[in-house]
């Protein structure tokens, strides 16, 4: 387990964790918000609402499943539109749960320790979501990039979960969820044995899953880059996906934990510290994307290659350049205000932000897949694309199955990982120095 | 019809009065008259499945049954069940003849199960026939391809002959004997137009009426003479709305009686087109003028010939000209007076500019004169060696005109000759319309047949022949006609015509040859003739079209040895010494060709009809084919938009796809404009044949009716305003651009050159790497080409191809290709393995226009084929890029990589899978492709197969010609070139070593295999001068 080295001595940052918490507490605030909270009026309506878009969803599906996909806008010259948009998009959200949980893991970042456990269910419903669109969408590379990544993740995800669940098990009265999270927790009883096993466990997943964060996007963007389009085959497309899916994934982060530490009442696990260095990441991935536009730009221009160059004149002129120039503005503009602190350490500004991100990242995706299709070689194949409701019902329905499926996981799971947390507490810190061993209860 | 008397059809009892129905089956008929009248056979069906039906069928006996022994209603319940079997028979999908049939043991004798069989026969459009050899498959016609042994096809043929497959099998076409709305048969129709016959037969048959559509048949000719010796005071009517009349007028001012012009292009060094789109279908003979004017197009042959294009609307014609000239159709009028006042002096001798007609003064006048000179100059240099020709729809005048100067500059006997005219009537066929409608209105019509045609939705506007057929008493109207359209709506009985593919018949070809008709199916759905109804009409009531035929020609052909005469003249399709011999014609004195043609008024502008260039006149509005067809110059599908120049849409403030007003003989339509570049200003067209009422499931609404705008008195150019009104309309046009310069770059997609350029240095391959600095070197690919026994390739001559669009109807017939409606087509995912894309340069007003078939170009490093994760798209031995449609998964990857764009996707299931006319319409060699399966050209590998097994068992390679893709067949101009490139003593080798060659992207490295030849313009010089 990561240790809380060195809690920064003297330093002005916002802690990781309020101070005046004990073990006892954190599992009482965490385990009390799956276990005692009501079930309020805010929760019913945003999972009704999550809930009706999931049923458009599905009704979209099953008309695209019955009809085929001219349900959607796709065409010739566009054989592919939202569907694929829609998978590079949520695969790369995903990719900050994994960052999260397995990188800064490996590194050490003990500020990871409250928001690894949303995170990494972010990642996974997230990937549930690009997941569908391979399917409805038939291609197989994917299809094996994504379920790799779903497996590792998973088994990420409730691995970190079993001390928790062991926590919640003894921590509740009723019989019935007594029997779920013992099952989960699969007998964990806490024994220093027990612990060994697990941080072992633990830090080989991380291991495993590490390279997952590059190479899934990797993968997905040499789907692109192996094609001959001009705006797919370039060699800068896998770093430049990776930059993007972090910038996008932290963006997402920052959206969702700002409303859950709100209305949670958690802001004393999910601290300033989280929200500002989130922030920090979608600054420098944010330039790393840029810096991606900028050589795409250039390579067009300095290659020489005629349907290239056209490429740049199109994004800038043709008839999607309100696309391009929004992805720039989106990506490239407003995100610079993160270089001020009072930005950064204001939660609504961020939340704001997080949402442009998240839109610019898209458009990305759109300008990428879709305007590159659009205009290729042959003047007389110049097409257009128009999404039909179809597009949209299973893009927003996505949407609504990852709020959804966030919904619920705020419900049933404890949302910060209980067994983390108490390792950043200063009584943890403590008894490492005097023990020099692995216990921490 | 208990029609509803609103929608302007007749009441039953207006029609046939005392016949008041009281059987059930009116509130099934009710039923279906609720319905629009395009839907009246689907709903049939749909009814034939109704509960109320089934109930009615399932009864022993009808309700009605009761009625059986009140015996005014016998008569009723007799027919109920009558019209109940034949509903029943509808649920069917064959039919069981009455008689023991027995299956064959022994196969017929020529027939091999698998193996296609070929039959001649013809099809005939506005009276001219092309010669066919159509396909049969287990005796059920399959493709349409020309006759190549015939002249006037030379194994060419044009779209509607192609698509005419499709109409035979359409499933809307009138299936039965129609009396009044109801089911009846033609013995009961014999019967009952008994009385009328032998009451008119005292009458001499004066109250008789027969309307016709032009027809140039011999032996329909023969019985319309016998009909009129059976009634003398009968008379025989004619109309065409497409029609010869001003070429036959023109003529008779020129010689004073009517003949036939015909051109021969092959000798004619210099072409003057003046107005006459003589390249595209409709125009007779187009197939063979497209095969001389294509040879004639050699920029490596001896003399290459110049074509100059006065037209008034950008055509395939124009788009192929050296020198086109976009006027009004008036102006070309005066351009020809003009040129006809410059045969007169010297060559090299300028004119004046006061010899220019005063409208086209107002033109660019200097431009003109300029124009006219140097190409009254070259046409006097190559005397003999020119030909003039004017359109159809030019006035008399310009025919005349054309007619002198071609006398003028002694081409006759050379490339223009005369011989009596093809069609069987020269009368005028717009009189002969307004006689028959005098003569309706005057009460003298008690019985009119109309035998084909469609004259309630084709006939001039002020002749209100709908009108005249509602509401005049006509006693009993009969109409024969392949579908229930707009006339057998108005009509007492309707006869369903039997399709030329089902019935005897002989027709006419340009040169006057007479093909036979021999029918390669029996009659789908007992239809009849237009022969045996007249056959019926002159006296002979049980007429068997074949009997007919033969014995008209057994009077011709007398001798013992008919039958083998025959048996000849079938096989080969037409009869020999048929074709017309050439007439020796004298001008006529005092010719009045100097009178100067009126312009349009102030503040008007000339408005255009032409035939359009995809469905024609409407006849062919419910073959999708033919509405998915693009058409040539704007790749438009399934419209008619009104069609305008650049600078005349900035004055109107209109942009493609707005809606326009026009108003013409104070009558206005709304009508969607496309800027079509080249059109000349002052001028818009509008094309004929759409907004068809009642065409079936295909047609029916499709675009926009000018019928009603179109006066007999103005026919195809007329004058009329036009502003814009308020809204737009979806186009759905198949091209996305049709330039080749695109942001700050112009693409060399078609690469061209002029003559004299092309003679001094020719060099269209571009910039290729040495051999030694790449791996994938010339020796590398040829190597792979060499290692198989063939290796296939096809070069597309850009400088022969017309863009007819031949082909596309050619590859979709031949491959199954399904039609996707124009929704689809709007939203890009029409199915044509084959386009032929058409790119104008230069100038918005007078662009150049090039036209680029474009197949798959079966690339040997084909980018698709890498990119497939499935491996449904693989490369054969022989160079092909294969589909394999059971393995595609549909990621539609292949064609976001494919850079010529020519794979097409099944977004939905286009294919119609259900309909059982189409089952039998299919070619059985080609796989039906169901939903999410991508396909694209095969170079015809089933044809390619077929040989093989040929050759193989024969224990020899394919020999060179022997086999031919469907677009090559097709193609009358003979631009597509397909054969095995691993021998380099093919013709296809040939054509790939000459420097005209290139490949489409080839800097792509995508290596295609199928190439093309660059486009060779031969530009008069001194014109050359003057515009640069």
């Amino acid at each position: 387990m990561a240790r809380p080295t060195e809690v920064e001595p003297g330093e002005q940052k916002a802690p990781v964790i309020q101070p005046g918490h004990t073990f006892a507490s954190i599992t009482e605030k965490i385990g009390a918000i799956v276990l005692k909270r009501p079930i309020m009026g805010g929760w019913v309506f945003g999972m009704f609402i999550c809930f009706l878009i999931l049923q458009w969803f599905l009704f979209a599906v099953c008309w695209l499943f019955y009809k085929g996909v001219g349900v959607w806008g796709v065409n010739i010259p566009v054989g592919w539109g939202f569907a694929i948009v829609n998978f590079v998009w949520w695969i790369g959200i995903g990719h900050a749960g994994t960052l999260i949980s397995a990188i800064l893991l490996l590194l050490r970042q003990s500020w990871r320790n409250s928001i690894n456990r949303f995170a990494e269910a972010m990642t996974l419903f997230a990937v549930a979501c690009a997941g569908m669109f391979p399917i409805f969408h038939l291609l197989v590379w994917d299809v094996f990039a994504v379920t790799t990544y779903l497996t590792i993740s998973l088994v990420f995800w409730f691995v970190g979960l079993i001390p928790d669940l062991a926590s919640l098990r003894d921590q509740t009265s009723n019989k019935a969820l007594k029997f779920i999270f013992g099952s989960l927790a699969m007998g964990w009883r806490n024994s220093v044995r027990h612990w060994n096993r697990y941080e072992t466990a633990y830090l080989l997943l991380g291991g495993l899953a590490t390279p997952l964060v590059l190479s899934v996007h990797t993968v997905v963007s040499f789907d692109f880059s192996v094609g001959i389009v001009p705006g797919w085959h370039t060699t800068i497309f896998p770093p430049y996906f990776v930059a993007g899916a972090i910038y996008s994934g932290f963006a997402m982060v920052l959206v969702l934990a700002i409303p859950i530490r709100k209305f949670y009442g958690i802001t004393d696990f999910i601290t300033m510290r989280h929200l500002e260095n989130s922030a920090m990441v979608m600054l420098a991935t944010g330039w790393i994307v840029c810096y991606g536009y900028a050589f795409e730009a250039f390579m067009n221009w300095y290659g020489g290659d005629p349907y290239e160059s056209f490429l740049r004149w199109n994004r800038l002129h043709g008839p999607y350049a309100w696309s391009y120039f929004l992805l720039l503005f989106s990506n490239l503009v407003v995100p610079q205000i993160l270089w001020f602190k009072k930005i950064r350490t204001n939660p609504v500004w961020l939340f704001f932000i997080s949402l442009d991100v998240l839109v610019g990242m898209w458009l990305e995706r759109f300008v990428i897949v879709v305007v590159s299709l659009t205009r290729d070689f042959l003047n007389s194949s110049f097409g257009q694309y128009y999404p039909t409701q179809f597009d949209w019902a299973i893009f927003i329905g996505t949407l609504g199955f990852f709020a959804a499926c966030m919904f619920l996981f705020m419900r049933v799971l404890p949302a910060v990982s209980i067994s983390e947390l108490k390792v950043l507490l200063p009584q943890a810190e403590v008894k490492v120095e005097h023990h020099e061993a692995e216990v921490h209860q | 019809m208990n029609n509803d008397p609103q929608n302007g059809q007749p009441k039953r009892e207006e029609v046939c009065p005392g016949k008041k129905d009281k059987v059930d089956l009116a509130s099934a008929t009710a039923e279906i008259q609720k319905k629009n009248g395009p839907e009246f056979w689907r709903s049939l069906e749909e009814l034939a499945s109704s509960s109320e039906f089934k109930e009615m069928m399932h009864r022993e006996f009808p309700k009605g049954a009761s009625e059986w022994l009140d015996a005014v209603s016998r008569r009723g319940f007799l027919k109920l069940m009558g019209s109940s079997m034949a509903l029943a028979g509808m649920t069917a999908c064959t039919r069981q003849p009455l008689e023991p049939i027995v299956p064959y043991v022994r196969q017929p004798e020529g027939l091999v199960p698998g193996r296609p069989m070929f039959y001649a026969t013809a099809f005939t459009l506005g009276g001219y026939a092309t010669p066919l050899l159509v396909t049969s498959r287990e005796f059920r016609p399959i493709k349409i391809e020309g006759n190549d042994r015939h002249p006037a096809s030379q194994g060419g043929t044009d779209v509607f002959a192609q698509a005419s497959l499709l109409d035979m099998y359409d499933p809307d076409r009138s299936q039965n004997v129609i009396y009044m709305g109801d089911i009846s048969t033609w013995s009961t129709m014999v019967g009952a137009l008994q009385g009328p016959l032998s009451a008119q037969k005292t009458l001499q048959g004066a109250g008789i009426r027969v309307l016709s559509r032009n027809f140039s048949s011999p032996t329909l000719a023969d019985q319309m003479q016998r009909f009129q010796k059976a009634f003398p005071s009968a008379k025989w009517h004619f109309w065409e709305p497409v029609n010869r009349d001003n070429v036959y007028e023109g003529a008779r001012m020129a010689f004073g009686q009517p003949v036939e012009t015909t051109y021969d292009l092959s000798k004619a060094d210099v072409i003057v087109s003046l107005d006459a789109d003589f390249l595209s279908a409709g125009f007779p003979s187009t197939t063979r003028y497209a095969r001389d004017f294509a040879a004639r197009r050699d920029p490596d042959s001896e003399k290459m010939a110049r074509l100059y294009v006065i037209e008034s609307t950008p055509s395939a014609t124009g788009a192929k000209a050296d020198h086109r000239l976009g006027v009004t159709a008036t102006e070309a009028g005066d351009l020809a007076r003009t040129l006809q006042n410059m045969m007169s002096s010297p060559p090299g001798s300028a004119v004046p500019a006061n010899s220019l007609y005063t409208l086209v003064t107002t033109n660019d006048q200097a431009r003109l004169l300029s124009f006219l000179n140097a190409l009254a100059d070259d046409l006097k240099r190559s005397r003999g060696a020119s030909v003039v020709i004017p359109g159809d729809h030019q006035p008399p005048v310009v025919h005349s005109l054309a007619h002198a100067m071609n006398a003028a500059l002694g081409n006759i006997g050379k490339t223009v000759f005369y011989s009596d005219p093809v069609l069987a009537n020269t009368a005028n066929s717009n009189d002969s319309l307004k006689e028959l409608v005098a003569d309706m209105r005057a009460g003298k019509v008690d019985l009119l047949v109309i035998l084909g045609g469609n004259p309630v939705y084709d006939a001039p506007a002020d002749f209100g022949f709908a009108d005249a057929l509602k509401n005049t008493n006509i006693p009993v109207r009969v109409h024969l006609g392949l579908h229930q359209d707009e006339t057998a709506e108005l009509c007492h009985w309707h006869v369903n015509e039997a399709h030329y593919l089902e019935a005897w018949g002989d027709t006419k070809a340009y040169d006057g040859s007479v093909c036979i008709v021999q029918p390669l199916i029996a009659p789908l759905y007992n239809g009849k003739s237009a022969l045996e109804v007249t056959a019926f009409l002159a006296g002979q009531s049980q007429a068997n079209g074949y009997e007919v035929v033969q014995n008209y020609w057994k009077t011709k052909q007398s001798g013992a040895d008919f039958d083998m005469w025959w048996r000849k003249s079938v096989e080969q399709g037409w009869i020999d010494g048929t074709t017309a011999q050439p007439k020796q014609v004298s001008a006529k004195s005092g010719n009045s060709a100097a009178t100067s043609s009126s312009a349009p008024a102030n503040g008007e502008i000339e408005i255009n009809f032409r035939r359009d260039p995809s469905i024609y006149d409407g006849q062919f509005a419910n073959n999708g084919w033919l509405q998915e067809l693009p058409k040539p110059m704007t790749k438009m599908t399934w419209d008619n938009p009104l069609l305008m120049s650049p600078k005349m849409a900035e004055q109107v403030k209109v942009q493609s796809k707005d809606m326009v007003k026009v108003d013409l003989n104070g009558k206005s339509l709304d009508l969607p404009v496309w800027i079509q570049a080249g059109h000349p200003e002052n001028s818009v067209t509008v094309f004929l044949g759409y907004g068809r009422r009642r065409a079936g499931r295909v047609g029916t609404e499709a675009g926009f009716d000018v019928y009603p705008l179109r006066y007999s008195a103005t026919p195809w150019i007329a004058s009329g305003k036009v502003t814009k009104t308020s809204g737009t309309y979806i186009l759905a046009s198949t091209q996305g651009y049709q330039t080749m310069d695109v942001g700050d770059d112009h693409r060399p997609i078609v690469k061209t050159e002029n003559l004299e350029e092309y003679k001094k240095e020719a060099d269209f391959e571009g910039e290729k790497p040495q051999d030694n600095e790449t791996l994938y070197n010339e020796t590398y690919h040829q190597a792979i080409a060499q290692k198989e026994a063939y290796a296939w390739g096809m070069t597309i001559d850009l400088n022969k191809c017309v863009g007819c669009n031949n082909c596309i109807i050619a590859c979709q017939a031949e491959n199954n290709i399904p039609v996707v409606g124009k929704d689809q087509v709007n939203r890009g995912r029409h199915m044509h393995w084959l386009r032929v894309d058409a790119y104008f340069q230069g100038d918005r007003d007078n662009p150049k226009a090039h036209f680029q078939p474009v197949p798959c170009m079966q690339c040997e490093d084909a980018p698709c084929e890498l990119v497939c994760p499935v491996g449904a798209t693989t490369h054969s031995t022989e160079g092909l890029n294969d589909m394999i449609y059971n393995r595609c998964v549909g990621t539609r990857y292949c064609s976001n990589n494919c850079p010529y764009k020519v794979r097409r996707f099944n977004f939905y299931l286009f294919q119609d899978w259900d309909t059982s006319q189409f089952k039998m319409m299919r070619n059985p060699d080609v796989t039906v492709r169901s939903r999410g399966v991508m396909e694209k050209c095969t170079y015809c590998v089933q044809r390619i197969t077929h040989k093989r097994i040929d050759s193989e068992r024969e224990n020899r390679l394919i020999a060179d010609g022997e086999l031919q893709t469907a677009c090559q067949q097709s193609c009358p101009a003979n631009a597509i070139v397909f054969g095995n490139i691993s021998d380099p003593k093919t013709e296809v080798s040939k054509f790939k070593a000459k420097a005209r060659n290139y490949g489409l992207l080839d800097d792509l490295n995508t290596r295609p295999r199928t190439t093309y030849l660059a486009e060779i313009r031969n530009p008069n010089p001194e014109l050359e001068k003057g515009s640069s």
